[in-house]
């Protein structure tokens, strides 16, 4: 019993940057565009965090510069993807490439070098009897918590408010929505900086909380985990939780497994977490073949007005 | 925009045209028909990623001109300069190529890195558990392997793809991460040098399973198997049956499964091939640059040549000249290091690159035309 709270406890800390990626993710592509720049987007939105939070040593200083640096590289992507119309794939390549270049570069001065504080905690010492629940929610910190907000906040916005209904108009049929009298263009670009800045955040948390100390391409494909994993929460925020944590476990346990001295080489522990990855879209792919993946159905495909259906 | 003023300036006014409006005013038309881009456009991409790089480069306290400066004459400025640069070049040719062939028929490998990886490893095993062979068994076994074991890390990203709809961008990512993983375990494993104190890599290779260099070089054979590459690239998508259907299904997948051409064999035999190249070029770093498997032994090839493959539009020709290109930067990246910049300033420029270049194609849909 305890062996299994400690595992969820871990689950949760490594699950949380997952968390944030995947709802950034689910947000962009449920208005209809692909972003697959997640990876150089939370490094860059780690190595933001890292430099001002050593710099400045105030929290209330780093996030906001994280958000702002996002947007910005979301702005970039909806140019190029809903003004420009480029390839959106590509796009996303480039900024993974571009933030990972980047974010080597910036953070060259400051690798390995321990963060000042950690984040403030959100104690509730009520809950330290609470069996279950006291052990995991006690003592977490202010992102997770954030995190959790962030779900219900996203679940009830796609689900249960008008504005959601017209994102999810947007994602299925641009034309539908055009004619319904909803911004195009504008709730495109919103909806791609607002979820990019969630991403940034994602690599935020991953320095500020699980390992706090910048290190090159410390992500370590989260970012790509993150993509597979909106397919795998079938765009749906609460399932993304769920599925954000399944990984946090997997990564956890690869270290349990190590921690408990087993014979197998770390290097192998550590390939679980990718391995799985590739089987759980495998077997989706056979669970759903036939069927609808759950898919924003013109995520993709750029909507110009002028042209024919 | 305006569908009428689109088709009026598509057939030209010729009529009209020597009247010359009082105050002529320029309109930005936007065309998502045109696709085409001028030929200069990745030229002008590589200017403008150079220009907004030199921010970042000033930022942090460093002159950018200084720095590009070193990076052209580290490159491209001495003969020891040149011939690494070449050496660069030829991975990054051949796996640019592979990924070529995946994105001629809209096929997102991103995993030549794995591929890469897989082939290096494979060649090394040949000199691992065969030691003792003769250069004339050795190097082609070496070759085959390679080949081989870039071909089936392809086809772990193909399979699942053909029959799961596994998304190919995720998987082969997923599938880079592993192969790396793998050399790290071997290097630091069971193929590490006994006598190597403690180094991260594999014995060293034999005269007999290392590819011959041109003289006192460092350039080596692999720049033989990387033009040829490019050779059987453009005859096959030119003049072959399996090109031109390759190319009826990067065109129109739909058309072409209704002419009876199986998407999924095809799909299957591209990844062999996009794999095979990846392959190759690991065979050909380990037993001509390094002569031993180690650690790191890729600075990121397989990334890069997807960089190199959309600079050069697939074409083979621009593949060889942005496969140099891009070994330069490599090698610039490398000689700037002396500046107290790391090697990731040239990662940086990649990605930059990249960007203005898929910019610079949208731009070419956008008509600037002067009304009245």
């Amino acid at each position: 019993m305890d062996l299994i709270l400690q595992i969820v406890a871990a689950a949760m800390s490594s699950g949380t940057p997952l968390l944030f990626a995947v709802l950034g993710g689910i947000l962009i592509e449920r208005s209809g565009i692909i972003q697959l720049g997640a990876e150089g987007i939370m490094l860059m939105g780690a190595v933001t965090a890292a430099l001002l939070y050593l710099r400045t040593g105030s929290l209330a200083a780093a996030l906001p510069a994280v958000l702002a640096v996002s947007a910005a590289l979301g702005l970039l992507h909806a140019f190029l993807t809903v003004t420009l119309r480029v390839n959106q794939i590509v796009s996303g390549l480039a900024m993974t490439l571009f933030g990972s270049g980047l974010s080597a570069f910036l953070g060259r001065a400051i690798a390995g070098q321990p963060m000042p504080g950690a984040v403030p905690k959100l104690d509730m010492p009520v809950l330290d009897g609470v069996p279950v629940i006291g052990v995991l929610v006690a003592h977490l910190d202010v992102l997770t918590w954030l995190s959790f907000a962030l779900v219900i906040a996203l679940h009830l916005y796609i689900y249960r408010t008008s504005w959601g209904l017209h994102l999810r108009a947007l994602g299925d049929s641009p034309p539908t929505a055009d004619v319904m009298g909803i911004p195009v263009t504008a709730f495109r670009y919103g909806c791609v900086i607002a979820g990019t800045m969630l991403i940034g955040l994602g690599g935020a948390d991953l320095l500020l909380v699980f390992s706090p100390a910048w290190i090159e391409d410390m992500t370590a494909g989260r970012g790509w985990i993150a993509v597979a994993l909106i397919i795998f929460a079938r765009w749906n925020p609460l399932r993304a939780l769920l599925c954000a944590y399944f990984f946090g476990a997997l990564d956890a346990l690869g270290f349990r497994i190590q921690l408990i001295g087993s014979s197998i080489p770390s290097y192998f522990l550590k390939m679980i977490p990718y391995a799985v990855t590739i089987l759980v879209l495998m077997y989706l792919g056979w669970r759903n073949r036939g069927k609808p993946s759950g898919s924003p159905e013109s995520l993709g495909v750029p909507y110009i007005r002028e042209q024919r259906l | 925009m305006n569908g009428k003023a689109a088709a009026a300036g598509m057939d030209g006014d010729a009529g009209s045209a020597r009247r010359r409006p009082a105050v002529p005013r320029l309109r930005f038309e936007f065309d998502p028909v045109r696709t085409g881009s001028p030929w200069w456009m990745p030229l002008a991409a590589v200017f403008a990623a150079l220009a907004v790089c030199a921010v970042f480069i000033a930022a942090g306290g460093t002159d950018p001109l200084a720095v590009y400066k070193k990076m052209l004459t580290g490159a491209f400025g001495t003969r020891f300069g040149l011939t690494e640069t070449l050496v660069k070049a030829i991975p990054l040719l051949l796996c640019g190529i592979g990924v070529s062939i995946a994105y001629r028929i809209s096929f997102w490998n991103i995993g030549a890195e794995g591929q890469f990886l897989a082939g290096a490893m494979a060649a090394t095993a040949v000199t691992i558990y065969m030691p003792d062979l003769p250069a004339v068994l050795a190097l082609p076994l070496m070759t085959a392997a390679g080949i081989a074991a870039g071909g089936l890390w392809g086809l772990l990203t193909a399979l699942p793809r053909a029959y799961f709809q596994v998304n190919e961008l995720i998987s082969s990512l997923m599938l880079n991460y592993i192969a790396l993983l793998l050399l790290d375990y071997v290097v630091f494993g069971p193929w590490r040098d006994p006598g190597g104190l403690n180094f991260p890599g594999s014995p060293m290779f034999t005269a007999d399973q290392s590819l011959p260099a041109f003289g006192s070089t460092r350039l080596h054979f692999g720049l033989v198997f990387a033009l040829a590459a490019a050779l059987l690239y453009a005859f096959t998508f030119r003049h072959t049956r399996w090109g031109y259907e390759l190319r009826l299904i990067g065109a129109n997948p739909e058309a072409a499964r209704n002419a009876g051409i199986s998407l999924n064999k095809h799909l299957l035999l591209v990844m062999l091939a996009s794999g095979g190249l990846a392959g190759l070029a690991g065979m050909a770093e380990v037993s001509g640059v390094a002569h031993r498997l180690m650690y790191g032994i890729s600075p990121g090839y397989g990334y890069t040549a997807i960089i190199v493959a959309w600079i050069a539009r697939l074409h083979p020709v621009g593949l060889i000249v942005s496969a140099f290109l891009f070994g330069g930067l490599i090698v610039g990246g490398y000689s700037v290091q002396t500046l107290g910049l790391p090697s990731a300033t040239s990662e940086m420029l990649q990605g930059a690159v990249l960007f203005f270049l898929i910019a610079g194609a949208a731009f070419g849909m956008i008509r600037i035309r002067r009304v009245r």
